[in-house]
């Protein structure tokens, strides 16, 4: 296979940053805009996947292991069922923190309003819990698919041909 | 009877997804269609919740609200669409892996292969 | 040829049966009996304070589902990965 073109490794070195920082802008807005964990992760996701598209997988690799991937996506998993366990002394997934003060209970005005980014309780905890459950998931499907493809060239599927240099 | 054009839209993306399962030897279009029947469900999901006029259910800087859109299956349905990302994501491996065992991706090749 | 006259057969047949449930729900737009969604709409910023309304049920009032999709989500994962681990293509 030949190696992509240096039109095309610029222009997704420069569109993956912005995809991720649009991504965390989702996440961390999940509560006052059209958006939220899953959508937002699905974004950063897309980082992963230009990154792997124009340099190959070694240079992805370089960054972070597969390890740090299924570290990220368990961490995400287990604040999301922690933030539903604390909330026991009312119900599971009960929202203690909303309306009290403090970093995330901030009280909105009833109506349309412009928006307070500290309120919404354990719901904002969730959706960063679960915006990093999902960034983790998807680029390991990218990353293992991307492996599974390489096999087919030669059955060793170390080395990859072309592509990254 | 133009009013009802969603429902329609519906109904034929259902039918090609249908056709793509029961006609199609490759095993990517397959896939394809399932896709395209949980665009249909996702769609008929969204369209039953629609008010005319609505806006969407989100009070910041909203302005003059009359109605708003109801909440219920668009949040079913961002479940929904979750769960066939996962189920597509696995289904696709799944074909590569039989595509390196067998060679080929017709239906009819890898059924006379068996064994 | 045979398989194709029977699926036309069976899209009739399937879609005089869309017809008649469709005739029974109510038109596009027009606006539907939802209590439920009414009470999410008027009471979510009270209750939870928060603005987004469908951020409110997927993770609040309806967590379990929520719970249940990440779940999915993570043996999806783990599927794949079973799949395309080291030395999987060895028989």
């Amino acid at each position: 296979m030949n190696p992509l073109s240096v039109v095309v490794r610029t222009i997704c070195d420069v569109f993956a940053w912005f995809m991720g920082i649009y991504g965390i802008y989702i996440i961390i807005h999940g509560h006052l805009t059209p958006g939220g964990g899953f959508q937002g992760g699905a974004v950063v996701a897309t980082m992963a996947a230009f990154l792997l598209v124009s340099h190959g997988g070694k240079k992805l690799l370089s960054f972070a292991k597969p390890g740090f991937y299924s570290g990220i996506e368990t961490a995400g998993l287990l604040i999301f069922i922690t933030t539903g366990f604390l909330g026991l002394s009312a119900t599971f997934f009960y929202n203690f923190l909303a309306g009290r003060g403090g970093l995330f209970g901030a009280v909105v005005p009833i109506g349309p309003n412009s928006g307070i980014l500290n309120s919404a309780g354990t719901i904002s905890v969730m959706n960063m819990a679960v915006g990093l459950e999902v960034i983790g998931g998807l680029s390991l499907i990218l990353i293992y698919m991307f492996k599974g493809i390489r096999l087919f060239d030669d059955q060793t599927g170390g080395s990859e041909t072309g592509h990254d240099r | 009877m133009t009013g009802n054009l969603p429902f329609l839209a519906v109904g034929i993306i259902f039918f090609m997804g249908m056709y793509a399962i029961l006609f199609e030897r490759n095993l990517i279009k397959i896939a394809i269609g399932i896709t395209l029947l949980e665009a249909s469900a996702n769609l008929f999901l969204i369209v039953l919740g629609y008010r005319t006029g609505g806006s969407i259910p989100v009070f910041t800087l909203a302005g003059e609200v009359r109605s708003m859109v109801l909440p219920t299956p668009q949040a079913l349905t961002l479940t929904a669409i979750v769960i066939g990302l996962a189920t597509s994501a696995l289904l696709l491996s799944l074909i590569m892996l039989l595509y390196r065992h067998y060679g080929t991706l017709d239906v009819r090749e890898i059924r006379r292969l068996r064994g | 040829m045979k398989k194709k006259v029977l699926f036309l057969i069976a899209i009739l047949v399937v879609a005089g049966v869309f017809w008649g449930a469709l005739s029974r729900v109510h038109p596009f737009g027009e606006k539907a009996r939802a209590p439920m969604d009414d009470y999410y709409l008027e009471n979510a910023q009270q209750e939870r304070s928060v603005n987004n309304v469908v951020t409110a049920i997927v993770f609040d009032y309806r967590g379990f589902d929520t719970l249940g999709e990440a779940a999915v989500l993570f043996t999806a994962v783990c599927s794949v990965l079973a799949l395309f681990r080291k030395g999987s293509e060895g028989k």
